[in-house]
């Protein structure tokens, strides 16, 4: 064997390594949500054996995780739907305009990316509140559009900058107005941003957790996120149950994560290029 | 409607913006040529973005400058108390011990996530069998709550000698290594923070995977012929190359780190005593806890300060050593 292949399996080995050691945390979660008290006060670093699922189900119940994945399943969707139609519809025209009040109604969104939120926090709980807004679905739905718009906007604006007019401008000589020729031709060529839209912004509406805990804490309502932390505080001592919960709360986005890698780590990797 | 410069077409033939594309340039005689351009689409299209961004970030984010200047405590009246909660916060341990915490476990995570990150993108950017499946190991920590992360790796941290990473201590014979992670005040900040490099350094990676595949190989072949070894191929060829993704890499953690609140509200909520407090997590106790909303917004203001400044000054230094292949 050459020595460059010598040292490929040297860093295979060390890169294989480094992997072990990271998911030490992954192999933690996964064997103590398997074992009983006994078991994870006995030997907590030992493989499950036997293993059991009891847990599972006990957390499912205790942690109300059937709820939770509904709210936050409904939270999201809508948010989704209202981002990608105010952000497309927005950046159309910002993109379009790029001079005179156009730009800056831009720079306006791009300001949003930077303040932080919990500047705005207190006003905005007051606001929410004020609407009866709050334990609500609208009241969340509301505040991600708002806060995730800014970012949307940017994402879709540089896109759009980088279509040719050309597309919409032949539906406007064949006899479409505006809204026709945006959602017929110009939306459908925006295919790629908005998997990326939808990709980043599913990831964070779905684990955000300041904002739910605060309007929606207690109501019923509450989100996965939320629903793993009271649960977490109510059985903080027995691990194998709140692991299983854990589990059990990762396991839908992972799962998308998995089916959906390559467009996941794509849209994060190059969702930022601006 | 139809008044509104650019909105209408039923006020304009549909032939009309035709026309003006064959002549080669639109009608520009009458209203100047951004109102007369029939490409561009009519303002009403952006109308429902701006005012929901209005209501949810500009109208709160403007109110909240004002509050930072009174006394208000969420209930009742409240009056203008000028630079006073500034003043307190000068005085308050507990913010400054936040605003020193912040500053300190930001410089932690930019520096070892960054440098993680890197180090991780170049193993995996080689020829190795497994490079496609550790791109998913490293990154997937990424995608999963940080809260549900935090608590974890409350449980990696766990104070017990049999558990968690002491556990694995003991079992490596380093025993003498076991610490009360999160409960000894000088360890519980680093360990927050080691917590959030281990759930965003594959983003990094990410990142700079993405700036590596854009290194051109002729680049590479042409300074191995010129007699570089790798270390100098690395020095002058790809790190100069990098430079945008770590501009966004640093970007990114620098602004996570400022406002990071999940982790470490349920890692340590703060603790021991003023630990691992931060600039979030005291102005949601302020706010929530003691009700004092006046003086909650002030220190928002102070992190939106730092965020704004530290954006900036990045942005500026950064941007100027980005070179293109």
């Amino acid at each position: 064997m050459s020595p460059a292949t010598y040292r490929s399996y040297g860093l295979e080995l060390l890169m294989t390594a480094v992997a072990v050691v990271f998911l030490f945390p992954v192999y933690a979660l996964i064997t103590l949500s398997m074992k009983n008290p006994r078991q994870v006060a006995d030997s907590p670093l030992a493989p499950p054996l036997p293993p059991t699922l009891a847990n599972f189900g006990d957390a499912w119940s205790s942690a109300s995780l059937g709820p939770a994945l509904v709210n936050s399943a409904v939270i999201t969707a809508v948010s989704l739907l209202l981002l990608i139609v105010l952000g497309s519809t927005g950046a159309y025209y910002l993109a379009r305009r790029a001079r005179g009040l156009g730009y800056g109604m831009y720079v306006l969104f791009l300001l949003g990316i930077v303040l932080p939120f919990q500047l705005g926090m207190i006003p905005l709980y007051k606001l929410v509140d004020g609407l009866g807004w709050l334990g609500t679905y609208q009241g969340m739905v509301l505040f991600y559009t708002g806060i995730q718009l800014p970012f949307t906007v940017f994402l879709y604006t540089g896109f759009i900058r980088a279509l040719p007019p050309d597309y919409a401008q032949a539906a406007l000589i064949d006899g479409c107005d505006h809204r026709q020729a945006f959602t017929r031709v110009v939306f459908p060529l925006l295919r790629p941003i908005t998997g990326t839209v939808i990709i980043l912004n599913a990831v964070f509406i779905w684990n955000d957790f300041f904002t739910p805990l605060l309007y929606l804490g207690g109501s019923g309502k509450e989100t996965v996120p939320v629903g793993v932390f009271s649960f977490v505080g109510q059985y903080v001592s027995d691990y194998g149950l709140v692991f299983a919960g854990l589990v059990l709360a990762a396991l839908p986005i992972l799962l998308v994560f998995l089916l959906l890698q390559r467009y996941v780590i794509k849209g994060f990797a190059g969702g930022l290029k601006g | 409607m139809n008044s509104l410069p650019g909105t209408a077409t039923s006020d304009t033939p549909p032939r009309a913006p035709g026309q003006a594309a064959t002549s080669g340039a639109p009608d520009r005689t009458r209203r100047g040529d951004r109102r007369r351009d029939p490409t561009v689409p009519p303002w009403i299209f952006v109308v429902p973005a701006l005012v929901v961004y209005a209501v949810v970030v500009l109208y709160p984010s403007l109110a909240g400058v004002g509050y930072a200047f009174t006394d208000w405590s969420g209930v009742g009246d409240f009056g203008f108390v000028g630079l006073d909660n500034f003043r307190t916060l000068l005085g308050d341990d507990r913010a400054l011990r936040s605003v020193g915490n912040t500053l300190l476990l930001t410089l932690a995570v930019v520096v070892v996530q960054n440098t993680v990150g890197l180090l991780l993108a170049l193993g995996v950017n080689t020829g190795i069998r497994s490079r496609a499946l550790l791109r998913v190991i490293f990154f997937a920590p990424a995608v999963v709550s940080p809260v549900m992360v935090a608590f974890l790796w409350k449980y990696v941290y766990n104070p017990d000698d049999g558990a968690g990473l002491n556990g694995i201590l003991g079992a490596l014979g380093l025993g003498g290594l076991r610490q009360d992670w999160l409960g000894d005040p000088s360890l519980a900040l680093w360990s927050v923070a080691a917590m959030v490099v281990w759930q965003y350094a594959g983003y990094s990676m990410v990142i700079f995977l993405a700036g590596l595949q854009g290194v051109p190989a002729d680049l590479h072949e042409a300074a191995t012929l010129d007699g570089a070894g790798t270390w100098q191929r690395f020095r002058y060829v790809t790190w100069p190359l990098l430079a945008p993704a770590l501009t966004i890499n640093l970007m990114l953690s620098t602004i996570g780190g400022l406002k990071l609140f999940d982790q470490v509200y349920a890692a340590t909520n703060g603790g021991p005593g003023t630990a691992s407090e931060t600039l979030s997590t005291v102005l949601y106790k302020e706010a929530f806890v003691y009700g004092k909303f006046g003086y909650s917004t002030a220190v928002a203001l102070v992190l939106a300060l730092f965020v704004a400044a530290v954006s900036l000054v990045q942005l500026r230094f950064l941007r100027a050593r980005e070179v293109t292949a």
